[in-house]
Order: structure tokens, then sequence, then C-alpha cells
């Protein structure tokens, strides 16, 4: 089997995937995944899935050459794929559409997700406003303070927030609630997970959706440049934004493929969330992949500055791609990741999210070490708006 | 014969229903998780499930995910659990224990380890809410190697081809989730149970005990009546929970003899 031929019939990346859940929900991923079967070979959904990223994301987003961030870094040039572009803000509208149409599909009424720093949240309520769906969000109480103008958009759209005070009170712990809402409404209800994590088939198939990123990338560089980029480069959270650029790179020879995870205050320091590059794997959510936890196999809490990366799991694939050495995944610190936002800011006039600073700020550190013909493409999964109270606050600004 | 077999011949041979308590272990402190294993027994209990706290327990309500929390903040893992059923063990050769939790601590402890620790222990069965037949086939022969039943759960969602590969495969007894939704959640509706429990005991050869949702010695009664067992989780906790230090094994114990006595009237 090739490498990017994977999941398995029964999702699972080599030893990692799976579906590790209570027998309840058992039934319903197994329709979900004969309907997802369904709709990928079938050529209605497909072109009403691209007619929405079309018409209503604004796809194909474009690639943009930060020529002056270049320049003064002093090396590769680093290409930028805008998502940032994107209708709502983020990456997480492409998967939210998809999704959408298949609980439309499926005659599911109303859907629920988990949101850590609220894009997914936002892009969840507005799938549900955009196709008539009732809307519950799931998201920390940490997280609600933290993100607190992603809270009145939802609720704008016509969403419904549920605070969840138990756990650590961030994104595993909203995943919990969400879990536990599915489990007891299992058959009303589409779960609208937000990343390329959970039990089968949602790690391949918020995969499959996100994929018009790298999609759109290997069609834009050629046409632009008249080759692939060096690496590819993208943060890992749960990891959705970077399976979508990676994938279609799998088989294209030459290509690094580059993750970069929360480091927090340090890898060291034990305080971030980079299960790839500290943690084991262990299972958690329904899937098996490498976990931050203790000897006990508890979860443990994770650190950093960033909402949306705030996870102490990865999707499979990563794991996978990890182990085989296709991908390489690294951390980067809360104060590399801020640099890399400021920069941004003044270097080129975009202010990108928090998540994708990570990523922005690993580019920055390599560019320098390799030769000006070089090429890094990086995806910039959002932008940095719903950001500015937290950029602001550690600035020792009130605003 | 295993204990919980034996458990199970010993009560159809009297006409009786197996009553199954569920406590966290370490819940609210581990040095009275011992003494409240008792006080189940004495209150009536024929096999306990003891609950192994996990950090993210997904499948469990906020009494259930509170009693986690307790014995969490105490430090109690997995192998805490082993060394607590040992030490029931030392005066208790009769009581089969079921640990009931999740996947990641026995993960983390790997399958051949904990099989063997859980079986020196005196540990009976596992029942892994997580572990779904299609990922515990290996699992599910270690325990086997070791003498452990592999306890699987089916819901109200099972497809009935399902309900019959399942029971094909399991071992000591079949545990029927008695409702869609988490522990200790009051929806519980009781012709749907008699009816879908009364087409697993006909596939199943073996016992089926319903649990979540059982609140009250009246519907423990009319659960029984359909089932071989009846396990009660969420309503006893709320018991250690509300209990004080000084008369937590006695409310414990009483609670029990109350739904025993319906069970056995
Ligand atoms: C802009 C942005 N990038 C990245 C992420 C991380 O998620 P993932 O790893 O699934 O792309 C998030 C999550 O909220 C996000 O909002």
């Amino acid at each position: 089997m090739q490498m990017h031929d994977l999941p398995d019939a029964r999702g699972h990346f080599g030893p990692y995937g799976g579906v590790f859940v209570a027998e309840t929900l058992m039934a319903a991923l197994d329709e979900l995944r004969r309907e997802y079967e369904a709709a990928r070979s079938d050529p209605d959904f497909q072109a009403e899935f691209h007619h929405e990223l079309r018409h209503y994301v604004g796809r194909p987003s474009p690639i943009y050459h930060a020529r002056r961030w270049s320049e003064k870094l002093g090396g590769a040039q680093i290409y930028l794929k805008r998502e940032d572009l994107n209708h709502t803000g983020a990456h997480k509208i492409n998967n939210t559409i998809g999704q959408a149409l298949l609980a439309r599909r499926m005659g599911k009424k109303r859907v629920i997700a988990e949101t850590g720093a609220g894009q997914h949240g936002v892009a969840s309520a507005t799938v549900a406003a955009r196709y008539g769906m009732e809307c519950v969000v799931y998201m920390g109480a940490e997280d609600i303070k933290r993100q607190s103008p992603n809270v009145y958009r939802m609720k704008l759209l016509g969403a419904t927030v549920v605070g969840v005070e138990s756990g650590s009170k961030t994104l595993k712990d909203a995943l919990n609630e969400a879990m536990r809402d599915w489990v007891t409404n299992v058959e009303s209800t589409f779960y609208i997970l937000g990343t390329a994590a959970g039990p089968h088939p949602y790690p391949m198939l918020v995969r499959d959706f996100q994929c018009v990123i790298g999609e759109e990338c290997k069609a834009q560089m050629n046409e632009m440049l008249g080759r692939q980029p060096d690496a590819v480069i993208a943060c890992v959270g749960g990891g959705s934004n970077a399976i979508g650029i990676f994938h279609p790179y799998i088989p294209v020879e030459g290509v690094r493929l580059i993750g970069v995870e929360a480091g927090g205050e340090g890898v060291a320091s034990g305080r971030h969330a980079a299960p790839l590059s500290a943690g084991t794997p262990g299972v958690l959510h329904g899937f098996r992949s490498y976990l931050m936890q203790d000897a006990n196999g508890q979860i443990i809490e994770t650190h950093s500055v960033s909402a949306g990366l705030d996870y102490p799991g990865v999707g499979p694939e990563h794991s996978w791609l990890k182990d085989s050495g296709r991908a390489e995944y690294v951390a980067i610190n809360d104060d590399e990741a801020l640099r890399a936002f400021h920069d941004l800011c003044r270097f080129e006039g975009i202010i990108p999210a928090l998540e994708s600073s990570h990523a922005l700020a690993h580019a920055a550190k390599i560019a320098p070490t390799l030769d000006k013909d070089r090429i890094l493409l990086v995806n910039l999964s959002g932008r940095g708006d719903k950001d500015i109270n937290t950029v602001a606050r550690l600035s020792g600004i009130e605003l | 014969m295993s204990r919980i077999a034996a458990t199970f011949a010993a009560l159809k041979a009297a006409h009786r229903k197996a009553l199954i308590p569920f406590i966290t272990a370490g819940d609210p402190d581990p040095g009275q998780t011992v003494p409240l294993m008792h006080a189940l027994v004495a209150g009536g209990a024929d096999i306990i499930e003891l609950g192994v706290p996990f950090s993210d327990p997904m499948a469990d309500g906020p009494t259930i995910q509170r009693a986690s929390e307790r014995a969490l903040k105490h430090g109690v893992g997995l192998r805490d659990v082993l060394a607590m059923t040992a030490e029931f063990r030392k005066t208790n050769s009769a009581t089969p224990v079921v640990l009931m939790g999740y996947a990641n601590p026995i993960e983390a402890m790997g399958w051949e380890a904990f099989c063997a620790a859980a079986r020196d222990a005196g540990v009976d069965g596992v029942l892994t809410v997580d572990y779904p037949p299609e990922e515990a086939a290996d699992f599910a022969v270690r325990c086997a190697a070791a003498g452990l039943d592999n306890i699987y759960l089916l819901a109200p969602t099972t497809p009935p081809a399902r309900v019959a590969a399942i029971t094909r495969q399991a071992c000591g007894f079949v545990y029927y989730v008695s409702l869609k939704g988490v522990t200790g959640a009051a929806n519980l509706d009781l012709a749907e149970v008699a009816e879908r429990v009364g087409m697993i005991r006909a596939e199943a050869g073996l016992p089926v005990g319903v649990g979540f949702g059982i609140r009250d010695a009246e519907t423990a009664r009319q659960v029984a009546a359909v089932a071989d067992a009846v396990v009660i989780g969420s309503r006893i906790v709320q018991e250690i929970e509300q209990s004080t230090d000084a008369a937590r094994l006695d409310n414990v114990r009483l609670f029990l003899a109350g739904v025993r006595a319906a069970l056995d009237a």
C-alpha cells in the first residue's frame, strides 16, 4: 500500500488511528463512514463542495511571495499560502463546509462542535447558519476567557456556546463534552469534528476536505515558478491545516514536509503542547497517536500562547508520517512565535494567527541557513484578528 | 471455573439476580477504597466494578467525572488500583472484581504487564469503555491467557448482526448499556431495555448485566426482572460524595442493602 493511500479500511495509519470509542457510537461512526464513502465518489457532492469553496469561501486562496521579509532574513524565499483570506479567516471552513454537506445528506438537522481558539466554532456556526441547522459549540471555560470576540461571533451567527468546566477547561475537555453530547443525541446529531483527529473516519475525511489547500499549492507553484517548493511548513495542533497541505505532497520527491508544534515555554520545561516532539503513543478521543501523558497514562495539561494549538494529542496520520520519516516535526516556543507574528505585521502588512505564527517562526529560523534560490512554502492557516487581545496583553497593553 | 462464572452459577441455582455496584478507586481518597469494597459486599454486592480513574472520562457524566478528579488529586493510577484489589483479596477470595475504565492507562502500562499484574492482584475481569472488539482482539487474547474476562459492552444503538458478533466473542458476562448517554443520565426507557435485553439473552450464552441510569431499588428490581445482573454506579458514587467520613461506609452499605432487598423480594 502506498503511504498516501492510508488509512486502511478500519482507519489505521500503521499502528495509529482506529476507532476507540464507546459502543454507543460505533454504529454512528459506521454510518458516517458509509455515507462519506458514497459522497466521496458522488460527482454531485464533490461539485457542490467545490462550488461552495469557490463562491462562499473565496477559493482558491492565493500564494504570496513574502519578499521583504525574505530579504530581511537574508536566505530562502518564503511564500505564504493565504488561508487567512478565506471567509471566517482560517482554513477551518474548508472542513466545516464538507461536514455540513455530509450532515445535510444524512438528514441531520442539529450539529455540534468543539472549539479551542474559537475558529472551528465560528466556522461551524457559519455553515450551520448557511444551511439552516441548529448548532451547539462546546468550548473550555478557560478558552472562553481567552477568545471572547469569537464567542460573540458564534452567538451572532445563531449558535449556542456551552462553557466546559471539567478537567483543564480547554480544548480537550470541550472535545470530551462534545462526545458526551453526541453519545446522548446520536440519532439526531452530526458531530463536526474540527481537526484531522478523533475516531475513523474523521481523520480521513477532515484530511480530504483540507487537501484542497495542498492541491491548489501544487498547481499555483507550478504556474508561478514552474517548480515545487523545497519545503512545506505548517503548524500542527490537531493537524488539519498541516495534513491538508502535506498530503498532496507526500508522493512528490524532494519536498520536505515540516510540521511545527507549540513549544510553549520550551519543550524542556514540560510546559508545551508538542506530543510529536516530546510525547509517547497512547489512546485518547477515539484514536491511537502520540500524546502528552504521565507514567500512569493520564493526559497532562498543555501550554501554548495559542489556544488552537493547545491540544495534548495529534492526528494519527502525523504520528505515522513522523515514524515513517516522510515528515519532520519541530517545536517553536511562545516567544519565537510572537516575534514572527510581529515581523509579519511589520514587513508584509499581514496580521497572522498565533497558530500560524509558529510555522512562520520556523521558516524564519531556517531561511537564513539556506540559499536565496530555495523556496519555503508556509501555510498561513489563519488571520490574527482574534489574537490581538492576547498579543496586546503580552505586550503590557490593555485594549 | 472463573470467579465470575462461579458467582453467576451460584446465583442462578438460587434463583437470584446479581447486584454489581460501581465505585471509583481512590474516591474520595485511596485509604477508603478497600473498606468501601468490603462495605459493598456487606450490603449485598455479588461482583464489584472498580473504576480506574482517568483524566478524560468521555463516557461518564458529571458525578463519576468528579469521582475521577478526586482520585486523581491523590495521584491514584492503575498500579494503585491493582494494589487496592490485592489488599481486598487478602480478606475476600469470593467476590469477583471487574476493573472498569479507559484504554490509555492500560496502554501506558503495556498489555502484557497489565494482564500479569491484574491476574496477580486477583482481578477477574476488565471492562474498557474505548476498546471495542475491533480494536481489542489482541488484548482479549492476552486477557484470556492471564485468566481475565475481557467484558464487552452492547448499546441501544448496536445493530442485531453486531450483537451476535460481539456475544460470540464475549466472556464473563455481557454488559448492556441501558441508554444513549453517559453514566448517571436519567432517560432510562424500561420497555426498550426489556426488549433489547431479551434479544441479547437469546443470543448470548452468557449472563447479561444492565447498567447506566439505574438510580433506585424499584428501577433495579424492574431491570433485574429481565436481566441477570444490575449495575449501579453514579447513585453510589453520589452517596460517597455526599457522606461525611464517619457515615460513608454505613450509608453505602445501607443503600445497597435496600437495593438487595428489592432484588430478592
Ligand atoms: C488559524 C489556525 N491554525 C491552526 C489551527 C490548529 O489546528 P490544526 O492543527 O487542525 O490545523 C487552528 C485551530 O484552532 C487555527 O485556528
